[in-house]
């Protein structure tokens, strides 16, 4: 034990001083980063908080080499440097953990630490036993022979951490790493992340939750509209005022209004199981009921079977036993598109990937999902006139900023790619929506629109399952919430009675 | 964006890769240190075609564009039928075999021997579809096998069956009744252009309503754009595979018809092959589109008819016409991706014009 | 990979990981199925009495089949392994056999090697510009470069060959060989082994006597090649970061890795190979140049990489399958009937094990299969001459229908890559 604590001392490190000035990003038709300035003292955690599309993604991508600035300067330790590539970044003692886990699932753990830095260590024993003490020296537990595959969302994370500490990073950018995690699973990472700072190194921390920023950070720096607003430090200054830095007005979060669950049951699963081919249950025995007028919501962390359950209700997959049943009929087993027929509309978790043809113009894309019903087809004919005029009309009602119905979609942003499918998904007059994070990648406006058009939907009798990752969201538009753990479900809840630890800990299987 | 500019970014790739084929070919007579010249393979190639030669570009258009719609119709989807040869091999010969023996009267066996070749075609394609559907077999390479098993099949079937001539093997000639006379517009020394000739028009005339304006067609170039959104709207894509399959396998049959019925009559050392690989290039440099693919087809035949008079007039050889082909397709797949990002960047711009943020994250997807 | 058993001082020691009893596993199953194999092989030889299935010849045709095949497996190995999928294979190869010809014809076969080596890392390098710089799809590419390989090897040889001493438009025979090898004493001993025709003792006789006489320094090159290949891309940071570009491409950059520059490096050394199996086609197998003589083994070694699920040794296995098959349909048309004898076994055989797993379906369609192939074997005398040229793109097809279940391609395998895409 004093034999470790020895080794520590040894190990305490000087992070570097970090300051940026006037720094500007353009990309074809966007401005992403303009005269933003932020200043990193050595041995703190620093927090970088703004909404959605604020630029802070692309300043940290700056900062890492991934990108290089248009304008400004980056000076570390009073010297300027321009980084070409994360190498120099790396070089320099900056590393960063990016929002999606830059992983190799086929490889090992060690591998994939290794990777790039393979003079430091070599990949072998060495290597091996540098990994192990990083590993030992914070907490991380992780066995360096694993599969990634096999690793969860919260050791992966921490594997993402190690990489940067095996290369010598003395400042570790984080970019979002809570959007994945529990409270319990949070708890743990600033634990983590204290520890560092206790090591000498610093944290650039890039949020737009502000209650954990308030308790983790030292310094504050706050970005709007891909420029810096203002700085502060967290025991002088409230939530509300961090918002309205961050929005220029309140944060808003859904309200609901008064019930307006009938009793007719739109939606419902008996025992629903669904095992995959290695013999495990994706989902086991799941039973539910949704109602009209009711918004069902479903927390837990990724991975528990959220994704096949959409699946399964879309009918992308077959249950392996049970019963699916809409309204009062026996839909178990149907495929996508009698499913889709049917009423059951569908706002994917990945749009670029579920939801549109990104390049493909917005009619076109009215069409998908759609293609056997007016007014985007006529028999076996595609109504051309009936798809661009109905586009015409969801641009307008929903609020689309395009210059027009033939732009393609990979032009628009993400926010008004989400308000398309949304329009698009309405239209069908469901009775059932499906909706897999909804405001994921979408800016506040955006964001407060969209929970508007649900909560609209909902009072005209819509019946909707709603998955999401962001608690705030689930405990302001959902009726009840339910919480899915391994495939089951665990726990249900009341949205106006429960508090974040309790969700957090029956997403998590218990005590935390 | 307007018609014009659009038709204009369309055509640009293509122009800038029949330019850069031109270039490499003269390249490549000048490296290979012929003694003739650049400047006389030029003046071969550009020159007016007399008009026994028309008549066979025509016909020659006509079957690489069968070939290439063939192959457009899996390429859209991302299917890529390489056994286009192998299908209309085989095809050709059945049909050949069963229009020769004569159990049709006349016209009808015109009709049946035209079914029997899109049946076959189907057919040989579906196999390949079939196995990429149920086992995860890559097309590519299914197709590519069963072209030489379809190849080495034909031999054997003919070498067995066929009425062996002196050095040749044939099948039964076709009976007068049955021969669909061609339109001379010259001499008839200068040869008839094909009657079902026509039946690449009517191919393409179909290939491009079923794409833009039937609900199938939407389904297949969803797919084609997108896997995972086309499974999201409700697309049943392994059926789409198999139908697609069997659509390309079934035109390809038609490929070598025209020919059959016009001129040939027999299924013999008349047939021609080469033509799937021809079309899939076509289909490549068209873009898989049913007017881009004419543009190409003619440039081929043209190309390759007026490539035969070189060994005549030079000493090169007429095969670097393959090479500015095989250029020709490279330089244009490069170019169409150029095209596409540089008109992404211009539409980035155009919707940033319309919106009042200045900043946007997620856009430069 | 496997895990060292040395532990850092003052800590216990570790229970072997599970990647290395994985490895164990899979060795310890690959030496039962080839001994399974000889054994089941010499029993048919002794039942159809057509002893020419493990005559020394026929193995050694084996190798003569096999090695173009595996050089364009090993090829494509290499391209895929860092993300790029090379189609364009068949046209590197044939750009092989020209550089390969003309090479010899001027400075001798060792300057044709590389002159084959070379042409093919042409073939390769527009392959890695069209797919790496300018982002076109791989399989579109890889077409464009066989039409072009194609091409440019018919336009090649009319105009160099035509005026060679033993050349022509589309020839170009007489060209000097490589040497060859035979091990003295021991070769002649295991050929008059293998002409006893004894059960098993001959047949594996017959085996090593194939790679003890007159083998080609050609071949010796491949296994060699065979060995570094497992080597680097396994053993070395160089290897680990090429295979990471083919399964985590974003994660590489991020790591400072030039995603680029490692597929270039792989696309190039992937032409370079099959460039080489063209070499092996017009030095070793045959007695010279003939056009289109690659005849579809840029695809079978693309077939046999992933049946060998993407690993040298898996390969290798594949490719002496395709090479086995090929090889017998050149002996006696008795031996491509006892193939069928062999064939309907392994069918079977494949049978009772899925419906030992609980797969039944797959073990019902397999029994049916097999049993068919033993009803053509039991009802026929012998195999059509021509059918039997059929048998290696038959015989493909069946692997990869059968082999899909359990392979793994890189995970990132024909993904258009664009820099910058990190994060």
């Amino acid at each position: 034990m004093a034999e470790l604590a020895a080794r520590d001392a040894d190990e305490a490190v000087r992070a570097p001083e970090v300051r940026l000035a006037g720094i500007g990003k353009r990309f074809p038709g966007v401005v992403a980063n303009h005269d933003v300035d932020m200043v990193i003292t050595p041995g703190t955690v620093h927090a970088l908080v703004g909404e959605n599309g604020a630029g802070k993604s692309t300043l940290m991508k700056i900062l890492y080499g991934v990108q290089k600035p248009d304008d400004g300067t980056i000076v570390v330790d009073g010297k300027e440097r321009s980084f070409r590539s994360p190498t120099d970044a790396i070089a320099a003692g900056i590393g960063m953990v990016f929002q999606h886990f830059m992983l190799a699932d086929n490889l090992t753990a060690l591998e994939n630490a290794v990777l790039g830095a393979e003079r430091l260590h070599g990949i072998g024993d060495r290597a091996r036993s540098e990994f192990t003490a990083i590993s030992q020296r914070f907490g991380f537990d992780l066995d360096p022979d694993v599969m990634v595959e096999a690793l969860g969302v919260a050791d992966r994370q921490r594997l993402e951490i190690l990489k940067v500490l095996y290369r010598g990073a003395r400042l570790i950018i984080l970019d979002e790493p809570t959007a994945v995690l529990v409270p319990q699973e949070v708890d743990a990472l600033f634990e983590n992340l204290r520890d560092l700072r206790k090591h000498g190194h610093s944290v650039l921390f890039i949020s737009h939750k502000l209650d954990e920023v308030l308790a983790i950070a030292d310094d504050i720096t706050v970005m709007r509209r891909g420029t810096s607003v203002g700085s502060a430090v967290p025991g002088e200054v409230t939530k509300r005022q961090l918002a309205e830095m961050m929005v220029g007005s309140e944060l808003p979060t859904p309200e609901t209004s008064e019930s307006t669950v009938t009793d007719v049951v739109q939606l419902a699963l008996r025992s629903v199981t669904l095992t995959d081919d290695a013999g495990r249950d994706l989902l086991a025995d799941i039973s539910l009921e949704i109602h009209r007028g009711e918004i069902l919501g479903i927390a837990g962390v990724e991975g528990n079977g959220q994704a096949e359950l959409v699946e399964t209700v879309m009918g992308m997959r077959t249950p392996t036993s049970g019963r699916i049943l809409l309204g009062d009929r026996d839909v178990t087993g149907w495929d996508t598109r009698r499913l889709r027929e049917a009423g059951v509309g569908y706002i994917p978790e990945d749009r670029h990937r579920h939801g549109l043809l990104l390049d493909s113009p917005l009619w076109e894309n009215r069409i998908l999902g759609h293609q056997t019903r007016r007014p985007s087809t006529r028999g076996p004919w595609i109504d051309r006139a009936g798809a661009r005029h109905d586009t015409e009309r969801i641009v307008a009602d929903y609020d689309v900023r395009t210059p027009g119905i033939d732009t393609v979609a990979r032009a628009l942003s993400g926010g008004n790619q989400q308000k398309l499918i949304i329009g698009r998904e309405m239209s069908g007059d469901p009775v059932l929506l499906i909706a897999s994070h909804p405001t994921r990648g979408v800016d506040v406006g955006a964001q407060a629109a969209i929970w508007g058009h649900i909560e609209r939907a909902r009072s005209a009798g819509l019946a909707v399952l709603l998955v999401s990752a962001d608690l705030d969201e689930l405990i302001g538009l959902s009726d009840r919430i339910e919480v899915i753990l391994r495939g089951r479900l665990v726990a249900g809840f009341d949205p106006s009675a429960v508090t974040l630890q309790e969700l957090g800990t029956a997403m998590t299987g218990g005590d935390s | 964006m307007t018609f014009v500019r659009r038709a204009g970014f369309g055509l640009l790739a293509p122009v800038i890769a029949v330019v850069i084929a031109m270039l490499a070919t003269s390249i490549v007579i000048v490296a290979s240190g012929s003694d003739s010249g650049v400047g006389d393979f030029w003046r071969i190639i550009l020159a007016k075609p007399p008009n026994r030669i028309l008549v066979n570009i025509v016909n020659q258009t006509t079957m690489i564009y069968l070939a290439a719609v063939a192959a457009a119709v899996g390429f859209r989807m991302n299917l890529f039928n390489i056994g286009v040869e192998g299908q209309y091999l085989l095809a050709s010969y059945v049909a050949a075999t069963f229009a020769g023996a004569g159990l049709l009267p006349g016209p009808v066996n015109v009709v049946g021997g035209l079914v029997i070749a899109v049946v076959v075609g189907a057919a040989w394609a579906g196999i390949a579809g079939v196995l990429r559907v149920t086992r995860g077999v890559s097309e590519v390479i299914g197709t590519i096998m069963l072209n030489s098993i379809a190849g080495i099949l034909v031999g054997y079937l003919l070498d067995r069956y066929g009425i062996h001539g002196g050095n040749q093997v044939r099948t039964h000639t076709l009976s007068q009744g049955s021969q669909v006379p061609g339109w001379t517009p010259f001499t008839a020394a200068d040869g008839a252009v094909w009657a079902l000739d026509l039946l690449a028009v009517a191919v393409g005339i179909g290939f491009w309503v079923l794409l833009n304006r039937t609900r199938f067609g939407f389904d297949l170039r969803a797919t084609g754009m997108s896997q995972s959104a086309a499974v999201a709207s409700g697309i049943n894509v392994k059926r789409m595979v198999l139908v697609a399959m069997l659509l390309s396998g079934g035109v390809a049959g038609l490929i070598w018809m025209p020919a059959f019925y016009g001129s040939a009559y027999t299924y013999g050392t008349t047939f021609q092959a080469g033509l799937g690989f021809t079309g899939i290039a076509v289909a490549l440099l068209g873009r898989n589109q049913p007017v881009g693919m004419i543009f190409g087809a003619v440039l081929f035949a043209f190309l390759t008819a007026q490539s035969n008079s070189l060994t005549l007039q030079t000493d090169i050889s007429a095969s670097v016409v393959l090479i500015t082909q095989g250029v020709a397709v490279l330089a244009v797949v490069v170019a169409y991706e150029l095209v596409r990002r540089y008109r992404t960047r211009l539409e980035q711009r155009a919707v940033a014009q319309v919106s009042p943020d200045p900043t946007r994250e997620g856009v430069a997807a | 990979m496997s895990t060292s058993t040395s532990a850092p001082a003052g800590s216990r020691p570790k229970p072997p990981s599970e990647r290395a009893r994985r490895y164990a596993g899979f060795q310890r199953r690959g030496w039962i199925i080839v001994v399974g194999a000889i054994v089941v092989v010499s029993a048919v030889r002794i039942v159809t009495g057509t002893d020419d299935i493990t005559s020394a010849n026929t193995l050694r045709a084996t190798i003569l089949s096999a090695c173009p095949i595996l050089l364009a497996g090993l090829g494509g190995l290499w391209s895929e392994r860092a993300g790029v999928v090379n189609i364009g294979l068949e046209g590197q190869m044939l750009l092989g056999t020209w550089g390969a010809a003309y090479f010899t014809y001027w400075y001798g076969p060792w300057v044709g090697l590389l002159g084959a080596a070379a042409m093919g890392l042409i073939g390769g390098l527009l392959h890695a510009i069209a797919t790496v710089t300018f982002g076109v799809d791989h399989i579109v590419s890889g077409v464009a470069i066989n039409i072009i390989g194609l091409g440019a090897t018919q336009f090649l040889a009319e105009a160099y060959f035509s005026d060679l001493q033993y050349g022509g438009p589309r020839q170009l025979t007489g060209l000097e060989g490589l040497p060859f090898a035979t091990v003295p004493g021991l070769s002649d001993g295991l050929n008059n082994l293998n002409g006893q025709h004894w059960f098993l003792v001959s047949d594996v006789a017959g085996f090593l006597a194939a790679f003890t006489t007159r083998v080609s320094v050609l071949t010796i090159i491949v296994a060699v090649l065979v060995a570094v290949t497992a080597w680097l891309l396994w053993r070395t940071s160089f290897g680990l970061r090429l295979r990471s570009c083919g399964e985590s491409p974003a994660a590489a950059e991020s790591l400072g890795v030039n995603v680029y520059r490692y597929k270039y490096v792989a696309v190039l050394v992937s032409g370079a190979l099959a460039g080489l199996g063209g070499a092996f086609l017009a030095l070793v197998a045959s007695n010279g140049f003939t056009t289109n003589q690659a005849g579809g083994r840029g695809y079978i070694g693309l077939a046999a990489m992933i049946s060998g699920n993407w690993r040298p040794m898996g390969t290798v296995g594949a490719s002496v399958l395709f090479g086995y098959t090929d090889a017998l349909r050149l002996r006696t048309p008795a031996a491509v009937h006892a193939l069928l004898l062999l064939v309907a076994i392994g069918l079977l055989a494949l049978a009772a094990y899925r419906a030992y797993r609980g797969a039944r379906v797959a073990a019902v369609v397999l029994g049916l299969l097999g049993i068919g192939f033993l009803l053509w074997f039991l009802l026929t005398d012998t195999v059509p001459r021509e059918f039997t040229g059929m048998t290696p793109y038959v015989v493909t097809l069946l692997v990869l229908s059968l082999a899909s279940q359990r392979l793994r391609m890189p995970a990132a395998d024909g993904q258009v890559y664009r820099k910058g895409s990190a994060g």
